[in-house]
């Protein structure tokens, strides 16, 4: 299992081959990417901030719950922060499973979980200049 | 402090402020000295005391030492309780 809350790009291919044996037929590689619109505004820039030591704790206890509930291999996790341009990786999750099925839903959990669960924000820069924090989710303790 | 008055213990916390809190607030990071026994509640009361407008929300969410924790929380001497607005990661 291997987590990180980095302001250095995202190494997504290097994260996938972290998490493949050669026991797995499936390795999932999400990755998050930051888009040019939110709520009918136009985005050019984001700013992630993180209480990094809470949220790479809570992302290594989602990990290992998922982990658990699901048959894979191995899980890995990367959130960038800091400002960041469109199109640029603010988050990528590999799994890896013998089968795919299983890979599938842990990577879907993981990311449903991070958003809910992870102290992570986000604040919008717009192409009028103005610029807002996300508003986001009320986080549930996992 | 008044004569007859018992001094008291009392406990020192930081609060740390992220995302819209810090902006709020105008810090990152206040330390707040509390009676012994004083809960997670009187914290968050004390820090919109600091506030010079409350713009914080009726419910705020913590964390005591990086763990989410209810209002009811007791807190100790050098607990770290993070505010924590609305979670945005992805």
């Amino acid at each position: 299992m291997f987590v990180t809350i980095t302001r250095e790009p995202i190494d997504t291919s290097g994260l996938a081959g972290r998490v493949r044996s050669d026991a797995d037929g499936a390795v999932i590689l999400f990755t998050g990417v930051v888009r040019n619109h939110h709520e009918g505004r136009q985005v050019v820039a984001l700013r992630y901030e993180a209480y990094e030591a809470m949220a790479s704790e809570k992302l290594r206890a989602i990990c290992a719950s998922v982990a658990s509930a699901y048959e894979v291999t191995d899980l890995a996790v990367a959130h960038r922060i800091g400002d960041l341009t469109i199109g640029d990786v603010s988050v990528a999750i590999a799994v890896s499973a013998p089968h795919r099925d299983a890979a599938y839903k842990a990577s879907r959990e993981v990311i449903e979980r991070l958003k809910r669960e992870v102290p992570i924000w986000k604040l919008e820069r717009y192409a009028d200049g103005e610029e807002a924090w996300v508003k986001g989710a009320i986080p549930e303790p996992g | 402090m008044a004569a007859g008055e018992a001094p008291g213990t009392r406990v020192r916390v930081t609060s740390l402020f992220f995302a819209v809190y810090r902006d709020i607030l105008g810090t990152s990071e206040l330390e707040i000295e509390l009676p012994e026994g004083s809960n997670v509640k009187a914290l968050i009361e004390a820090v919109r005391k600091h506030a010079a407008v409350d713009e914080l929300p009726r419910h705020v969410v913590v964390a005591v030492n990086q763990d989410y924790a209810s209002p009811e929380t007791i807190l100790v001497d050098g607990d770290e309780v993070a505010f924590i607005p609305p979670v945005a990661g992805g």
